[in-house]
């Protein structure tokens, strides 16, 4: 890549100070994070900062081999966000519009799981409503079915669509949350890996009916 | 603010230190199976993180002091807005929101009282609701603005009465540091809080407001005022310009001022539906449920002192 020493300071001295300061993350059960991969690390989407979070929660010397999969159509717009997305963040660029079979849309996220590489996954598929679980994709249960051996950490963030929202792009700070599910593992049941996969990137049961009377 | 080795401000922070190690002795040494040991330890382990901190502001100098102040009324205000509803159309009106906190303590870095007194009660007050104005959605305006409004002046205006005091003119009381007096109101503010709890805990059977704060007792209270007031006399001396008359009707206004700062901040958080504010302090919940008392105790107890001494 060349580029480790840059994701490093821009991690350093950017992103880690940003989400200490202005932001401030609770991170409940960090424990539950995986320390090397192959590991998926899948999330409820609903800011850009939320692979960076994701990428912040974990040790500093795994920062090399993590790699959020996100959208090809909007990270790969413009030379210098290219270079900035796939150099310096690491993403690996997915297709989300207009077909493709699945194995070619996800080949890529396959091979670095394969290479040992930590994955974070967002399997909404792109960001929703702030605080809302939008429908899951089924594009992970595929790549957990191809590698049944990878486990598959959920984490629920809530608070950045507040930060962060989709269509803005001037953050504000409010106190944000994050709880590490139970790990997960392939068993060959497709409807019991969703479910348990959707209970665990749910918010908890207050923060949801606070969220439902209008409270939040 | 001029500390030396031997100024009552380091013998009184010296006091405090011991008293800590004292509490951190007392509640190691509860039986391990004890309900209050589970509830106590994580909260000593915060204590010692926020006398840690204080004593150095307090210690270092008149700019460290400010910024640390600051930060906790930007911690605070962060904890509130995070808490109450807002809408999508204010977020660019909370960052100017936010923004006030750094002006708010420059009005004091600079010692400009008028500007200090007003800036948020009048000019923010004005402001922020145009700002709202701006964006044009009109639903919810009043919730929005009154509840931003509360925040500002309960976070903002009042914690930095707290600064305010570092800056005091003191030249007519040589033996009195700003310093001094922020440590004699912090001081007396959470040991009234403390004081309460333990004789609410230990005596406690008469609920003194039962709808807002189910655990606060009229044993509590009185026990807790009387407390202070003694506290008051014994401190005064070394930290205030006080005559005995006034350090004992300043420990009542702390006790009392305290009481209901924290009242108000429990009847917010059952508005809310919550229990505690959050989590940036374990053992006290969030930073709010540290300075609730402080909102009320400042801004009262720097008016006293203002007016009487300088």
């Amino acid at each position: 890549m060349g580029c480790a020493a840059l994701r490093l300071l821009f991690f350093l001295l950017i992103v880690k100070p940003f989400l200490l300061l202005a932001v401030g993350i609770n991170v409940r059960r960090r424990d539950r994070l995986p320390q090397r991969g192959p590991a998926l690390i899948v999330a409820n989407h609903n800011s850009h900062l939320d692979a960076l979070v994701l990428m912040a929660m974990l040790p500093l010397r795994a920062l090399p081999r993590i790699r959020p999969a996100a959208s090809a159509e909007y990270f790969l717009r413009g030379r210098w966000r290219a270079w900035f997305a796939t150099r310096v963040v690491g993403i690996i660029p997915v297709t989300t519009r207009g077909g493709g079979s699945r194995a070619g849309v996800l080949e890529s996220v396959r091979e670095a799981l394969t290479a040992g590489d930590i994955v974070i996954f967002f399997p909404e598929g792109t960001r929703g409503e702030p605080e809302c679980l939008g429908k899951l994709k089924s594009g992970i249960v595929w790549l957990v079915e191809q590698l049944p051996e990878t486990p598959v950490h959920p984490v629920c963030l809530s608070g950045l669509g507040k930060v962060l929202p989709k269509g803005d792009w001037l953050p504000v700070p409010f106190f944000c949350d994050a709880w590490v599910g139970k790990t997960l593992r392939w068993q060959g049941d497709r409807s019991g890996f969703m479910v348990a996969l959707v209970a665990s990137l749910a918010p908890p049961e207050p923060r949801a009916a606070a969220v439902r009377e209008g409270r939040i | 603010m001029s500390v030396t080795l031997f100024s009552p401000l380091i013998a009184v922070l010296g006091g405090v230190w011991a008293l800590l190690l004292l509490a951190t002795a007392v509640v190691w040494r509860l039986e391990p199976a004890s309900a209050v040991k589970g509830e106590l330890r994580p909260r000593i382990r915060s204590w010692w993180l926020i006398v840690a901190l204080c004593s150095l502001a307090l210690t270092f100098s008149r700019t460290a002091a400010l910024l640390f102040f600051a930060l906790v009324s930007f911690l605070a205000l962060k904890e509130y807005l995070t808490l109450i509803p807002t809408r999508r159309t204010d977020r660019r009106v909370l960052l100017w929101a936010y923004l006030s906190i750094p002006v708010q303590y420059f009005w004091i870095h600079i010692e400009w009282y008028g500007m200090f007194i007003i800036f948020i009660p009048v000019y923010l007050f004005l402001l922020l609701p145009v700002a709202m104005v701006l964006s044009g959605e009109t639903q919810g305006h009043l919730r929005a603005a009154g509840s931003l409004h509360w925040g500002l002046m309960s976070m903002v205006f009042g914690l930095s009465h707290l600064a305010y005091l570092l800056v005091l003119p003191q030249a007519q009381y040589p033996q009195v540091s700003g310093a001094g007096l922020v440590l004699f109101l912090l001081l007396l503010t959470e040991l009234n809080d403390v004081a309460q709890y333990c004789w609410g805990k230990g005596l406690g059977r008469h609920k003194i407001s039962p709808t807002v704060s189910p655990n606060k007792t009229v044993e509590g209270f009185v026990g807790g005022v009387v407390t202070t007031v003694l506290l008051s006399a014994l401190l005064a001396p070394w930290l205030t310009p006080f005559s005995t008359r006034d350090a004992l009707l300043a420990g009542a206004l702390i006790a009392v001022a305290g009481f209901f700062g924290d009242l108000s901040l429990s009847a917010l958080k059952r508005d809310l539906g919550i229990k505690d504010s959050g989590n940036l302090l374990p053992g006290h919940g969030g930073i709010l449920d540290r300075v609730d008392s402080l909102t009320y105790t400042a801004p009262l107890f720097f008016h006293f002192t203002r007016y009487f001494y300088f």
